[in-house]
């Protein structure tokens, strides 16, 4: 695994801090501006605007992974169930029976998020390891048959739908436009990034590095483990909670699935993506997740297979994330030897491009075979085909080989130029 | 008097059927370096984890300065003023020297379960942290990851998590072990400055530390202290003689 991070510890530094770190908060939000002056389709800023709520998610989610060392398999409890309560809320609201500005809606998903962080990680966080994983996997799965056993509060499986447009707007901001939504997430999306960074560098943040590290020592230090993570736990939920009261915002719609197993994998799937021992690793990896939500699942009905694929390269392949590599490569560039590497990369991604180029028609073409409303005809990269003929299975096969071949010397050239460079900085740092 | 720093009352501890402690007796006076030693598998570390609340016991009392604290937790004993450090090395790997110490100073500090407070901003835990760092000979490794300290570093690290939330009572398991000569030197000069004014209460092996450092040891074979007297008379007592120093001698 020649990008499986050597120090970990050190790369956990490696995040917006210190001289940088005005700097990098001020371009993020520059660049969070400036984003719908770029991207100005509708689609686009649906998109962001997902990405916007799925980075808080994620964010959060790593609170408990990546700081804390908890595997929960059931975070969407919280995002869903505020999501929940902002949608009743914000009905209330339209009929003119809360005063509460919409813009703050997210605040009391905040909440809501926190009340059944309190609640629920009451139970969850009385263990660790696996024992917490399996008890938050179990109330999810209890969560997510209440919303179909209770349909006075989770509206069965329709769900509550709501409209975003109130009678009384808050100065003006009806959130009709998209843009008005975007601005509204990424704003959101900004404070929970800021306070969540913030929180790392805060006792409790710190204490839970130990927990993770070691939970054993952190008990003869005066800390009782126990409350680290239930109070990391709430934090945390908070949080989930404004992503599901801005996904609330953002569809007009709530159903279980907002409480789903499923929409639980979301933010781990992101997190191990990104990578979970960096601050900003999830941020990247909720961006990518979804890209593959929701601007490829327009292109193909295979987008989950790509998802899966995608993710069990990562983790083997890298599994400190993509943040871990953008680390590591830094690395090699601060001791001058990236442009050792620039062929290998060249090949690599030459050779990768053409097998996962023979992998897609492959799958593609499978996928048209074994639809019954299909009929065999289909297009890949622009290109038709007919999966009934025997010449297009001719080309994918021979890309599909031919590029896995080159791919598998591509890769043990760049692994034996990585190896040799990983050991001339170690000589360094010990001479 | 007042009451010892430390006192066993008929402790007993049994794993299952097996017992390991069995009804210890003994009071460690404030300020006194005690050092327990015995041979393998005569329940001395069983010993700490009892003390320090790690393992329940069976039966029997631990009075620290004179409170009862034998039901409590390990984080309530040691925010009432007792502290340890383990045999196998038990710090914060992927954390900073210094963030080991800081994490280690924080409740003593007040500052508990916050997350209000900017950690950079808390200038106590920063200078608290800086002074333990200099007492254990590390400050130099300030940002180095403690998991890439060497041997010697992490047990001095070790000692520095152990008494950096300013406990009076020290409880020390084998804090030499592995060492060469000349770090074993280095680490009884480190127990001696950083036990000052403090109970200390040691397991150890090694028998030129023990003879070095305790004002008192206590003789534990099969869960029973034997003996418990000053260096000199345990060199003269014959039942020690026969149960562990004589041993010892044979090899």
């Amino acid at each position: 695994m020649p990008f499986a991070p050597t120090r970990s510890g050190d790369l956990l530094r490696f995040a917006p801090m210190n001289v940088g770190r005005w700097f990098i908060w001020g371009t993020t939000a520059l660049v969070m501006l400036a984003l719908p002056l770029v991207f100005r389709q509708g689609f686009a800023l649906t998109l962001m605007s997902s990405m916007g709520t799925m980075i808080i998610f994620a964010l959060s989610y790593n609170m408990l992974l990546g700081q804390s060392g908890m595997l929960s398999f059931g975070h969407a409890v919280y995002s869903g169930l505020g999501a929940y309560v902002a949608v009743h809320t914000l009905n209330l609201i339209g009929k003119g029976q809360i005063p509460l500005p919409v813009p703050l809606l997210p605040l009391v998903g905040g909440l809501a998020g926190a009340f059944f962080g309190v609640l629920f990680g009451y139970v969850t966080t009385k263990k660790s390891g696996t024992t917490f994983a399996m008890i938050t996997l179990g109330i999810g799965e209890m969560v997510f048959a209440s919303a179909l056993m209770f349909p006075a509060f989770f509206g069965g499986e329709g769900g509550v739908s709501t409209n975003r447009v109130v009678p009384k707007p808050f100065l003006g901001i009806t959130l009709g436009p998209s843009i008005q939504v975007y601005y509204l997430i990424a704003l959101w999306c900004f404070l929970s990034m800021v306070l969540m960074y913030a929180w790392t560098a805060t006792p409790l943040g710190r204490i839970a590095n130990a927990v993770r590290d070691n939970p054993e020592r952190v008990a003869f230090i005066g800390y009782d483990t126990q409350r680290v993570r239930y109070l990391t736990l709430i934090l945390s939920a908070f949080f989930a909670g404004i992503a599901g009261a801005l996904q609330c915002i953002n569809f007009e719609i709530v159903t279980a699935e907002n409480v789903s197993a499923a929409r639980s994998g979301g933010p781990l799937i992101a997190a191990f993506v990104g990578g979970v021992g960096f601050f900003f690793g999830p941020i990247i990896g909720a961006v990518i997740f979804i890209f593959f939500v929701v601007a490829l699942s327009d292109f193909t009905k295979a987008w989950q297979l790509y998802l899966g694929l995608f993710f069990v390269l990562m983790v083997m392949f890298a599994p400190g994330g993509i943040a871990s590599l953008i680390a590591l490569n830094l690395r090699v560039l601060e001791h001058g030897m990236l442009a050792r590497l620039r062929w290998h990369y060249l090949w690599v991604l030459l050779a990768g491009a053409v097998t996962f180029a023979g992998f897609i028609a492959v799958v593609e073409m499978t996928y048209q075979l074994n639809d019954i409303a299909a009929d065999g005809k289909g297009k890949v990269f622009g290109i038709a085909f007919d999966a009934q003929t025997f010449t297009p299975w001719l080309v994918a096969g021979t890309l599909l080989v031919a590029g896995g071949l080159a791919l598998r010397s591509a890769w043990r050239g760049f692994r034996r130029e990585w190896g040799e460079i990983e050991q001339t900085i170690l000589d360094r740092g010990s001479a | 008097m007042s009451a010892a720093a430390i006192e066993l009352q008929n402790l007993h501890k049994s794993f299952g059927k097996t017992a390991i402690i069995r009804g210890v007796n003994l009071a460690v006076a404030k300020g006194e370096r005690h050092a327990i030693i015995g041979p393998n598998g005569a329940g001395k570390s069983t010993l700490f984890n009892l003390i320090s609340g790690r393992f329940p016991v069976t039966s029997g009392a631990i009075l620290l300065n004179g409170e009862d604290v034998t039901r409590l937790k390990p984080f309530e004993i040691n925010r009432r003023g007792l502290s340890r450090s383990f045999q196998i090395t038990n710090i914060f790997h992927r954390l900073s020297v210094f963030e080991n110490i800081r994490c280690a100073v924080l409740w003593s500090l007040g500052y508990r379960y916050s997350f209000w407070h900017r950690l950079d901003g808390l200038k106590d835990a920063r200078e608290r942290a800086e002074s333990v760092m200099q007492a254990i000979g590390l400050e130099r490794r300030r940002d180095t990851l403690a998991g890439l300290l060497s041997y010697a570093e992490q047990r001095a690290l070790e000692i520095g998590i152990t008494i950096a939330g300013g406990a009076d009572v020290i409880l020390l398991d084998e804090p030499t072990a592995g060492m060469n000569r000349g770090e074993t030197a280095q680490a009884v000069a480190l127990i001696r400055r950083i036990s000052q004014g403090k109970t200390l209460i040691m397991v150890e092996h090694d028998m030129s530390v023990v003879f070095g450092l305790a004002d008192r040891i206590s003789v534990l074979v099969y869960g029973e202290v034997i003996a418990t007297d000053a260096p000199g008379a345990i060199r003269q007592n014959k039942a020690v003689q026969e149960a562990y120093l004589g041993q010892e001698a044979a090899h």
